[in-house]
């Protein structure tokens, strides 16, 4: 008895921390400039020290990224990660990177083929759970963070079920 | 079946009578065009028959069927396009960019001629719902008329491919394309936008063949004058009748994103000098969002061709919540019916209904399902309603399961032919059904408005998820069918020769023979068929058959865009049903020519 009930306490605090948001006041930088879409660099190649963001390691804010992934639309074109118009965002394939730091690029400015720019309709923050949430869809993020179940239409594997893709790219996971 | 026992007679004397029975369209297309070999637009004549004449190649020596030769367009996208031939020249376009090849059929191996090359945005590639499809050219006046992805309208002279003229009539930041071919009638360019995925708004437009200026445009959407509804506008059903339906059968402009693109086929009678056209499916796919009849969505125009004033209009599918676009070929025949003689308008529609109209009045002679459909219970011949089978309605935020036909519909925009010779109609077509939930849409301009989560299937059966049907127009009912493992997303055509052509999406073209199905012939091509087969006479005075092979198209997306098929919801929904697809064919884009050795 006593066990299950610890083991309920540890649930309950584990999904706790699943849902903790930060209300600090946090800055939303801009990325990089060093953040390139083209592995070949001429001359000195850029040292780039990209750490893992905040934003990709809170649940909140990739569960946020996942109301905002439907909401501005980007389902109609890359549907649950398998693609679509856009390409496919769950496999292992990155044409302008995979780093949250290119994804948020990707969203903001844009990309020639097809990719609407975003720049000026969502703000910095949201960008950046976007940016996070796709991550998700890619298996970058660790498991207990990236969104379970859905309770919908079910036809594409949860987020925290998608097998760790292998690194490309650059950046590896 | 009256036309069965003269084809025991001569060729010669079959020749004669099929042009009689095709009455007027057939001699009216053969004059205006010269001859009877050449093929100017999609569908061949302005009846959209794709019957041809021709029967050299027939089903006695079909089977000794050769490449003749090939041509590569250099662009590994869907192919829906159809090679059109004008005296000693093939013209074919591809899918974006859109470029224009004139291939020159009086030297060996049809080497170029000339090659057109537009400067169409990379970005209209975004908002291409289904691949970055083009369904042909058309020749007119010496000219050669096609539609770009990104919304221009141009005209290039058919002998030099010089640019005439190039008139941008959509707008790609509201998520507007053009993929249709234009139909040339009578010094008039007749084009439409697609975009209904977008809640773009359809329209169809007429211009002067000379200039591109515009002559007139017809909204499907929105107060009358904007459709060009006007005082000779009688409908036949009383669902159809009333003043500015277009805006009142919607919520508060809500017409604005209602889409009803005429992105499919236009056929012209120029006996009662109409055009008729059909509509695409209302925005957004999530139905909760536009209580009403949603005028003119998923429905048919016939319209003045002059002035494009509308005469009636008849709605395949009122409120349609199954995203069925009403924009399929038809098919025009005068012909009898139940012992009349009638002018008829044959349609087989998305919703999985043929229907067989008076031409004249816009009546529903009869309507019956030529695929399993479980989505509607049937057409009411007094009201001209469809039945809808309320345990198949989507909700928003409720999973609907089992839905035939899926939104592709029974049928889409891939053209039949029709054989006056068997009385057959040649419906590739589809068997695929789907889940669909409704979940919120939120309109911003440029991306999808759609609102729905979409798995597609196989239909009934052993998982074959296509269907090539010969459907007897007489007795309404196939008599026979043939079973494709892909949608069977090709056009087709019908020759004298006693055969039918098309093609599937593992890559197989075949022959058969049009009055019993039989396989006769078949040849491989380097990817799957989803383009539109035509066949010519060529300068040497031989028949030849022509189709693009290169997998793509909605059905194909999975494919040509490398989706992810673990995602079922994947390219609307359509990946759910072609997991397999990506193993059994690879992209291509190539022209293949055949004729007998
Ligand atoms: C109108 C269709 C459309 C919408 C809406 C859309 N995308 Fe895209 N997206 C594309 C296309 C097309 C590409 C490929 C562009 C290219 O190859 O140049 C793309 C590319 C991307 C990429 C780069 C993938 C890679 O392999 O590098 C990311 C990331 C992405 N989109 C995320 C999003 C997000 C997040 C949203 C919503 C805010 C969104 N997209 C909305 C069409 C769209």
């Amino acid at each position: 008895m006593k066990s299950v009930f610890l083991l309920c306490l540890v649930v309950v605090l584990a999904a706790c921390q699943r849902e903790e948001r930060d209300f600090t006041k946090r800055k939303e930088s801009e990325p990089p400039d060093t953040v390139s879409v083209s592995p070949l660099h001429p001359g000195n190649p850029p040292i780039t020290t990209l750490e893992e963001s905040k934003y990709e390691q809170s649940a909140y804010d990739v569960a946020e990224g996942k109301r905002l992934y439907q909401w501005f639309n980007c389902t109609g074109c890359h549907f649950n990660g398998g693609g679509g118009i856009g390409p496919a965002l769950m496999d292992d394939k990155w044409i302008y990177g995979s780093s949250i730091e290119n994804i948020v690029k990707t969203i903001k400015e844009g990309r020639p083929n097809g990719m609407p720019s975003f720049g000026g309709l969502i703000p910095e923050k949201e960008t950046w759970q976007l940016a996070a949430y796709v991550r998700a869809l890619g298996g970058f993020v660790a498991k207990d963070v990236a969104p379970s179940r859905n309770d919908d239409l079910s036809a594409s594997p949860a987020e925290n079920r998608l097998p760790s893709p292998k690194p490309y790219n650059g950046k590896a996971p | 079946m009256r036309h069965k026992l003269f084809w025991l007679l001569v060729p010669i004397s079959a020749l004669f009578l099929f042009l009689n029975s095709l009455g007027a369209f057939a001699q009216q297309n053969a004059s205006v065009h010269g001859e009877s070999g050449e093929w100017p637009m999609p569908a061949r004549d302005f009846a959209s028959t794709r019957f041809s004449p021709l029967n050299e190649i027939n089903s006695d020596n079909v089977d000794k069927l050769k490449v003749a030769f090939t041509f590569s367009l250099g662009v590994n996208r869907g192919q829906e396009s159809s090679p059109i031939v004008i005296e000693d020249t093939l013209y074919v376009v591809t899918p974006y960019p859109n470029i224009l090849y004139a291939l020159d059929l009086k030297k060996p191996g049809a080497p170029l001629k000339w090659k057109y090359e537009p400067k169409t945005e990379a970005a209209a590639q975004g908002v291409a719902c289904c691949d970055t499809v083009n369904r042909g050219p058309v020749y007119g006046d010496g000219r050669i008329y096609y539609n770009t992805l990104d919304g221009h309208t141009i005209a290039v002279d058919a002998q030099t491919g010089r640019e005439l003229w190039n008139v941008r009539l959509g707008d790609i930041n509201i998520g507007e394309t053009m993929t249709m071919a234009p139909l040339f009638v009578n010094g008039r360019v007749l084009v439409g936008n697609s975009g209904g995925e977008f809640g773009v708004r359809g329209w169809i437009q007429a211009l002067e063949a000379g200039s591109g200026k515009v002559l007139w445009k017809a909204w499907s959407t929105g107060p009358d004058k904007d459709v060009l509804i006007g005082p000779d506008f009688h409908p036949y059903y009383d669902m159809d009748k009333g003043k500015d339906l277009g805006v009142t059968s919607w919520p508060p402009d809500a017409w604005k994103q209602g889409g009803g693109n005429v992105w499919g086929w236009i056929s012209y009678d120029p006996e009662l000098n109409l055009i008729f056209h059909g509509t695409g499916n209302p925005g957004p796919w999530n139905a909760d969002a536009r209580p009403g009849d949603n005028k003119w969505t998923a429905g048919i125009f016939a319209r003045d061709a002059n002035t494009g004033e509308a005469r009636w209009f008849y709605q395949w599918s009122p409120h349609d919540v199954y995203d069925h676009d009403g924009i399929n070929e038809q098919i025009l025949l005068d012909r009898d019916w139940h012992g009349k003689p009638r002018k008829l308008l044959i349609r087989p529609e998305r919703n999985g209904y043929l229907y067989v109209m008076d031409r004249l009045t816009g009546e529903v002679l009869s309507a019956t399902p030529f695929a399993p459909v479980n989505s509607s219970t049937g057409v009411d011949l007094k009201t001209g309603r469809l039945q809808m089978n309320p345990d198949k309605q989507p909700e928003t935020g409720k999973v609907v399961r089992d839905i035939c036909p899926a939104a592709p519909g029974a049928k889409d925009w891939n053209p039949s032919a029709y054989s006056p010779q068997t009385g057959y109609l040649y419906i590739p077509h589809n068997n695929v059904c789907m889940d669909l939930e409704g979940v919120e849409a939120n309109y911003i301009a440029g991306t999808p408005f759609v609102g729905a989560n979409v798995a597609m299937k196989a239909g009934p059966g052993d998982g074959h998820r296509g269907e090539y049907s010969a459907w007897d127009i007489d007795s309404g009912k196939a008599t026979w069918t043939i079973n494709e493992r892909f949608p069977v997303w090709s056009g087709t055509v019908a020759t004298a020769g006693n055969l039918v052509f098309y093609g599937n999406m593992e890559g197989w073209f075949k022959a058969l023979d049009a009055r019993t199905g039989k396989l006769l012939w078949q040849f491989k091509t380097g990817s799957g068929v989803i383009g539109q087969p035509t066949t010519y006479r060529g300068p040497d005075g031989h028949q030849y058959v022509a189709i693009l092979s290169g997998v793509g198209g909605w059905s194909g997306a999975i494919a040509v865009l490398g989706l992810d098929g673990r995602d079922r919801t994947a390219g609307l929904g359509f990946v759910g049903a072609m997991q397999d697809l990506p193993s059994a064919t690879t992209t291509g884009g190539m022209l293949y020519v055949f004729r007998l050795p």
